[in-house]
């Protein structure tokens, strides 16, 4: 049976972040408890909903899930251990930031079952980290990757890169010190403008300009190629592990397999009665209390996907793995074969290229060079 | 309203080089007669196209009829025929002078005797018509009459002496134009008593009385309720409202012989009314049509497309109302890959070309998209079969071609002595050959043979920048030479862009061939597969750019679980699409190839 994966959301921060349009709020004050309570009971209702099955990850992502207290983190933790059947090497990740606030709290939030710490630093230069409009110093952030690694088994990092004016050989240098620090995976980001930030609107009026597609592709190569010297694989197009570090919970996404998504804004995606069943809870956060109290759930929209939909899905997160995709496994998921999913000329000329190939064992992936272009590439390959 | 006695009646075009003066006179004449009120009164007045008052050129011929109480003592009618000056619309010219019996030759004193002064005398010479030559602008500090007139004299060979000396600006001896119309025009010929016949000169399409058409009548009558007859195609249809201009149209009781006006008769067919057709009574129609006009003949051609494909129904409708008033423009349907369902239009000229796209898009509010003009070539093929190439794309094989035969013109350049140098280099650059040159006074005339096609392009700016706006020129086509002509197609991904092929001599082949690519390059946007641009005569490349693929494109950015909204970015890259044209395995917008076109004008 298909194992589940749990995304619990934590929607406060404690600035917006200029690049940022994740679901994340700024709240004077937040009750503690109720939020607990409501997001064990959201929990309860959905795993009511699945049944018992075995749990392979929970995910606590944000927003910024460290500034919830460690107890809340606890008890959800312990709901779901026994909603579910937890598997032996249960993954728990929390996403944190590196604030000194924050970082006094690693210990209890390991404390409540945490694992894995994936810790926001973004950058380890003063300068971009203004620029990045966040809360902590580059001093504090090698301070909370130091506790962070002395107190989790596990330890993964962001960090954004590609920012206006950032040489190559800056860059490298940075990453250079970022992979020092023994972190057995890394999150590597390219700077996205997105709609609605405050980036977007400077952007718009020239504030500052990003690197040129052949800049960004030089600036990628380069990144790979660092954490490849640390023994650090581009597993995904912008996650480097260890082999056997990857993140299992975000593996999940990309090999298009179950998941549950709880709180504000989560999204959710579980084959039930051989339909694929698409939810969404409500991003505003009081709303979304308000909904849980009303009838003990966030969804705002539960679709069952189309087959089309559902290849379409799982193609484009899988073909972003460099393991790629397994043919069988998509139609299972999606109900079409692959050679319904896709444009069969289509495939034989991005073959033909070299941005895709077949590979021993009869996957389907993309190459370094397909998958610099996946954009580009699905909506001519896909039908 | 009785005839007007055929004595009394003057039918008049007034004919010129372009900007002699020609529609300043009709206001002159219309003030002086008291035809327009001081209100209604306005500079041009009969230059009524929004395109006409915005460039200050005539593109429509006009008709106006003045009531003139002459020295004599008697009123007379005159219809007065505004044409305009410039080569593109010498199809308007040619009509209005079929219409009249008279011509008054504009020249601006200032400047003598231009290229279109000559055709459009020699017209109206051709058409009979007696010709008062008028000096305009005689208000000029510059203004030579005495020369000039020598020069009509020495030029054109008509005597000149009693030349009519004026200025329409100030109005200065408008009274002399009018009586010289009266005295030395020759009034009409026609029998009231005959069966009805009258001339259909032009015709265009109103919101409110649907087809009106205009008709100068030779014998006969024709009034509200009579039931006349087409008589090229039998179509026929009962009069419902017959008038004059002034220049409003003013319902009248009938229109006489001699008279010229208007008809309108719930035409809904726009191909019912052909100018030049003879319109005559269905129960006692004539045994024989009017002398009609000789058919235009289109010199360039071009394909035009709407921007929306969806827009195609609309502009079959708008093409077919252009051409019931503009019976010089020609259309025929075709397809482009690259740009779907169109027409193939033909012109007079590029002015033309350019004044029917833009009355196209103004009228009937299309956005269109022309493809580059291409001149008419004549081929012969190996088996001897010959035909007419009106679209480059057309072309077959060159292995089957045995002549392809391109058009050439006589070309008449005046130009002050101190230009003539850059203008005679210029000749040359574009293969012209030299047929005369000389002298009237300090002006050059040149006359050229020159290849249409090495003209249509920028031959006319070129010309006139040489010659810092002082050079004019006039053309007739003058038969076919054969020459080494070669067809550019232009291939991306491999395959041809039918709508960017075109037709060169094989010496401009290389040049034109590296432009239109290096400009494509320029244009298309990068995609996922490199994109070879290749200019080719037949299987052969003569030049060539490449378009890499592009080098990054991908989402960096994690959304968790979020796959909603990556699908729907997809979704919406895949609508997009829609709008592309197929080149194998590459899409390209067609908005680029709109923009390579849009810069080739
Ligand atoms: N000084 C002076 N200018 C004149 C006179 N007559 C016309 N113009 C000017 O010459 C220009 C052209 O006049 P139009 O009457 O439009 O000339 P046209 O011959 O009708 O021109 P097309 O119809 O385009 O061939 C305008 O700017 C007039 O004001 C004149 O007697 N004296
Ligand atoms: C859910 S977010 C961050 C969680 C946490 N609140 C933090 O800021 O560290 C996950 C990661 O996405 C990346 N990210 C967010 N917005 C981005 C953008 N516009 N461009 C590139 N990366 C972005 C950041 O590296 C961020 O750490
Ligand atoms: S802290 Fe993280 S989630 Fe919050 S606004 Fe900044 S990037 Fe977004
Ligand atoms: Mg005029």
């Amino acid at each position: 049976m298909e194992p589940l994966a749990l995304y619990i959301h934590w929607p406060f921060c404690l600035r917006k972040c200029p690049y940022c349009d994740f679901n994340s709020h700024v709240r004077e004050r937040i009750d503690q408890a109720t939020w607990r309570d409501a997001l064990r009971r959201e929990l309860a209702h959905e795993a009511g909903r699945v049944g018992r099955r075995p749990l392979a990850s929970i995910f606590f992502g944000g927003g910024t899930p460290s500034l919830m207290e460690p107890a809340t983190a606890a008890a959800l933790i312990e709901d779901a251990r026994h909603l579910f059947d937890p598997l032996p090497d249960l993954e728990i990740t929390l996403e944190a930031n590196p604030t000194s606030v924050e970082a006094g709290r690693l210990a209890e939030i390991r404390a409540a079952g945490v694992n894995r710490l994936s810790l926001g630093v973004q950058a380890l230069d003063g300068e971009a980290l203004r620029f990045l409009g966040r809360e902590h110093s580059a001093a504090e952030a090698m301070a909370a990757l130091e506790t962070g690694r002395r107190i989790f088994p596990r330890l993964s990092f962001d960090l954004i890169y590609a920012r206006p004016g950032q040489p190559e050989a800056a860059w490298r240098d940075e990453l250079r010190r970022a992979l020092a620090l023994a972190a057995d995976h890394l999150s590597l980001y390219q700077l996205t403008i997105e709609p609605g930030t405050r980036f977007a609107t400077e952007y718009a009026r020239g504030a500052f300009a990003l690197p040129e597609p052949d800049e960004a592709a030089r600036l990628y190569w380069a990144t790979v190629e660092e954490a490849g010297r640390f023994g650090l694989a581009p597993y995904e197009v912008s996650n480097y592990a260890q082999p056997g570090a990857e993140s299992r919970h975000n593996l999940a996404y990309w090999r298009y397999g179950d998941y549950l998504g709880i709180g504000p804004g989560a999204h959710q995606r579980l084959l039930l009665g051989g339909e694929m069943l698409a939810a969404r809870r409500h991003r505003a956060p009081e709303e979304w209390l308000a909904r849980i109290a009303r009838q003990g759930h966030g969804t705002v929209e539960e679709e069952a996907l189309v087959p089309t939909d559902r290849a379409r899905e799982a193609l484009l997160m899988g073909l972003r793995l460099a393991e790629g995709i397994d043919p069988a496994r998509i139609a299972a998921r999606s109900g079409l074969t692959l050679a319904e999913a896709v444009d069969p000329a289509m495939l034989l000329a991005c073959i033909e290229e070299g941005y895709l190939e077949w590979t021993e064992t009869g996957r389907l992936r993309a190459t370094d060079e397909g998958r610099m272009r996946l954009d580009a590439m699905l909506p001519v390959l896909l039908r | 309203m009785p005839d007007t006695p055929l004595a009394r009646i003057r039918n008049f075009s007034i004919i010129a080089h372009i900007d002699h003066g020609k529609s300043t006179l009709a206001d002159r004449l219309i003030q002086a007669t008291g035809t327009v009120t001081a209100r209604e009164m306005k500079e041009q007045l009969l230059d009524n196209m929004e395109l006409e008052r915005e460039r200050g050129i005539t593109i429509k011929a006009q008709t106006v009829r003045l009531a003139y109480k002459a020295k004599d003592g008697e009123t007379y009618i005159l219809n007065l025929m505004d044409t305009p000056g410039h080569v593109d619309f010498a199809y308007e010219v040619s009509r209005s002078l079929a219409a009249c019996e008279g011509s008054l030759l504009v020249v601006d004193a200032s400047q003598g005797v231009e290229a279109q002064t000559l055709a459009n005398v020699y017209q109206a010479i051709d058409a009979n018509h007696e010709i008062v030559p008028v000096l305009n602008k005689i208000d000029l500090p510059a203004a030579e009459p005495e020369r000039v007139k020598q020069q009509i004299e020495d030029v054109i060979g008509i005597d000149a002496s009693d030349a009519v000396e004026i200025s329409a600006k100030t109005g200065l001896n408008i009274e002399g134009v009018l009586e010289a119309i009266v005295t030395r025009l020759p009034p009409p010929t026609g029998d009231a008593a005959k069966t009805t016949t009258a001339l259909l000169v032009d015709s265009w399409y109103d919101a409110y009385l649907g087809v009106v058409v205009l008709v100068r009548v030779r014998d006969g009558h024709l009034r509200k309720g009579q039931r006349i007859r087409m008589m090229s195609n039998g179509a026929v249809h009962t009069i419902e409202q017959v008038g004059v201009f002034t220049p409003k149209m003013i319902a009248a009781e009938s229109l006489g012989p001699g008279e010229m006006g208007y008809v309108t008769a719930a035409i809904k067919t726009v191909a019912d009314t052909n100018v030049g057709d003879t319109i005559t009574d269905d129960r006692n129609p004539a045994a024989e049509a009017l002398p009609g006009f000789k058919p235009s003949i289109p010199v360039v051609w071009c394909g035009l497309y709407p921007v929306d494909a969806d827009d195609f129904e609309k502009l079959r409708e708008s093409v077919g109302k252009l051409r019931l008033n503009d019976s010089s423009f020609h259309y025929e349907m075709e397809t482009s890959a690259a740009l779907g369902l169109g027409y193939r239009c033909g012109f007079l000229g590029l002015l033309h070309l350019e004044i029917v796209q833009e009355r196209l898009s103004r009228e009937f509010d299309l956005d269109l998209i022309a493809t580059a003009p291409s001149v008419v070539y004549k081929l012969k093929r190996t088996n001897g079969e010959e035909f007419d190439l009106h679209n480059p794309a057309d072309m077959p094989d060159p292995s089957v071609i045995a002549e392809i035969q391109e058009p050439w013109i006589k070309a008449t350049i005046m130009v002050p002595d101190e230009y003539l140098g850059p203008v005679l280099t210029l000749c040359n650059e574009r293969r012209g050959r030299q047929v005369e040159l000389t002298y009237v006074g300090t002006r050059a005339m040149a006359v050229y043979r020159l290849p249409l096609n090495e003209v249509v392009f920028d031959f006319y700016d070129r010309l006139k920048s040489l010659s810092r706006g002082y050079a004019s020129f006039d053309y007739q086509v003058d038969g076919y030479e054969a020459g080494d002509l070669v067809k550019i197609s232009i291939l991306v991904n491999a395959e041809p862009v039918d709508a960017l092929s075109f037709m060169a001599h094989r010496s401009q082949a290389d040049r034109r061939g590296r432009q239109i690519c290096e400009r494509l390059k320029e244009l298309i946007p990068r995609q996922l597969f490199k994109i070879p641009i290749q200019a080719a005569i037949g299987g052969r490349v003569i030049a060539r750019e490449t378009i890499s693929a592009m080098s990054k494109d991908v989402t960096a950015k994690c959304y968790g679980g979020d796959i909603s909204r990556k699908r729907k970015l997809l979704d919406k890259q895949k609508e997009g699409k829609k709008r592309m044209r197929q080149f194998g395995k590459v899409e390209i917008p067609q908005s680029a190839f709109i923009a390579a076109l849009k810069m080739d004008a």
